[in-house]
């Protein structure tokens, strides 16, 4: 997981409990941390690698997040911007689960309609529902297509 | 359950069957009193004359009768009472829902909380199936829809009617032919939509290269408030109405639709030329609607 550099020191230190989120498409690291709602204030101790060489994607990002397991949900929202993703949970210092992430076909409560009109942007006991198409996310409440800067619209 | 929500959510043989039972309720083939015992809630929280009334009005043949909520300001939506809650109580008043709401996507959320059927009379500039259904109606009266060259013209940004038109043609196997004003084009994704459905869209600037061709001409209205002053609204609208000169040499069968209201887009003096469907058009929402309603509450 982590890299040395020349001079034998470790890039990205292990961590004892947590999760590793592995090749993250390079410069999606801080979008990353922005769906798992890790900002400035929050107390998770955290190491970040961006542009980190990689034999399969050229270039990579890794988020290593201490004492914190990632749920379904929260997968979920990487797939959509690092659909190469690999997540490893870490249990003292050993990797018990290793998992790829996988978009679902639908999406509830994961991405905010951008249309301002929509009726999932009020006060309605609703969440947003988008299917995955080939060509974008489309709302299945107004029909909207999402087909770029996804991670701009992440819930 | 039957809900009507979107053109989307219909296959042609769907269409077929619906535009044939408005055939027979048309010419008169119906119990005057099939939903006598129905009771169908009318809840508008837009303005609306003809679609509101056709409903009413087809209720009303039916031997049904309605309740309705005309106006926000008139129902507990001021009080900030959620659509959601709404749909749920008039669920256990009416046994079929008809709304029309400013929001996209509102008759599809209500369609989840209602436990009667939904059928959606427009929803914000998303969808409004009854009028495509009376659309495809109209034309199917004089021509048959397949293969038809259908000229959108005006507001195709906006204006739902001319996208739940679209896509129902998509069907049908016709070339449709959009003209509309810089910035009020079809949006891209239904543009691209029909084309994956497989429908040749051509774009023209003026509808003067295109009208000789047609065999049907949708106009709908361009909207004042899309423009950022009245100048440029007239400059644009004068430049899309339909005047009797422009129809010289056009196809003799040809047909001018329009969802009215008109606000300028069709010279009053073409109303006298047989081009003219836009009042039988709207005529026809009375047996349109009569066949949905039967259909969700028979």
């Amino acid at each position: 997981m982590s890299r040395r550099d020349p001079s034998g020191g470790l890039l990205v230190s292990p961590i004892r409990n947590g999760t590793v989120i592995d090749h993250i498409t390079a410069g999606e690291a801080l979008n990353v941390l922005r769906i798992l709602g890790i900002t400035g204030s929050t107390r998770e101790c955290l190491s970040i690698a961006t542009n980190v060489e990689s034999k399969r994607l050229g270039k990579k990002d890794i988020v290593k997040v201490e004492n914190r397991e990632l749920c379904k949900e929260e997968v979920d929202r990487i797939a959509l911007i690092a659909p190469q993703a690999k997540i490893n949970i870490i249990r003292d210092y050993r990797v018990v689960e290793k998992k790829g992430v996988k978009i679902p076909k639908v999406l509830k409560g994961v991405v905010r309609c951008p249309n301002p009109g929509c009726i999932t942007n009020t006060s309605e006991p609703v969440e947003s529902t988008f299917e995955v198409l080939e060509k974008g996310l489309h709302c299945l409440y107004c029909d909207w297509l999402i087909k770029d800067d996804i991670a701009n619209y992440i819930i | 359950m039957y809900h009507v929500i979107s053109i989307r959510d219909f296959e042609r043989s769907d269409l077929d069957y619906l535009l044939d039972r408005a055939r027979e309720f048309d010419t008169g083939g119906y119990r005057p009193r099939m939903l006598e015992d129905k009771l169908a809630a009318l809840l508008f929280f837009e303005p609306s004359t003809r679609t509101r009334m056709s409903f009413a009005t087809a209720m009303a043949r039916l031997g049904g009768r309605w309740i309705s909520v005309d106006s926000v300001e008139a129902s507990s939506i001021v009080k900030g009472e959620t659509l959601a809650d709404t749909i749920r109580v008039m669920s256990s008043y009416a046994d079929a829902i008809v709304l029309r709401h400013p929001k996209e996507g509102a008759a599809r959320l209500a369609s989840e909380f209602a436990s009667v059927p939904v059928i959606n009379a427009g929803d914000g500039a998303g969808q409004h199936p009854s009028q495509t259904l009376l659309d495809l109606y109209t034309i199917r009266q004089s021509m048959p829809i397949d293969g038809a060259n259908v000229g959108l013209l005006g507001d195709l940004r906006y204006g739902r009617t001319a996208h739940s038109l679209a896509l129902a043609l998509s069907l049908y196997g016709v070339t449709l032919h959009t003209i509309a004003p810089g910035g009020l084009e079809m949006p891209a994704n239904i543009t691209l939509e029909l084309r994956e459905r497989g429908t040749e869209v051509i774009e023209h600037a003026d509808v003067e290269e295109v009208i000789r061709d047609l065999d049907v001409l949708y106009v709908t209205r361009i909207q004042r408030e899309r423009f950022p002053d009245s100048a440029s609204y007239y400059n644009v609208a004068s430049s899309y109405r339909i005047t009797p000169d422009l129809l010289a040499g056009v196809k003799e069968h040809m047909m001018i639709l329009h969802p009215l209201p008109r606000a300028g887009e069709i010279d009053p003096a073409v109303d006298r030329t047989p081009h003219a469907r836009y009042f039988e058009q709207a005529r026809n929402g009375v047996p349109v609607r009569m066949a949905l309603l039967h259909e969700v509450m028979k």
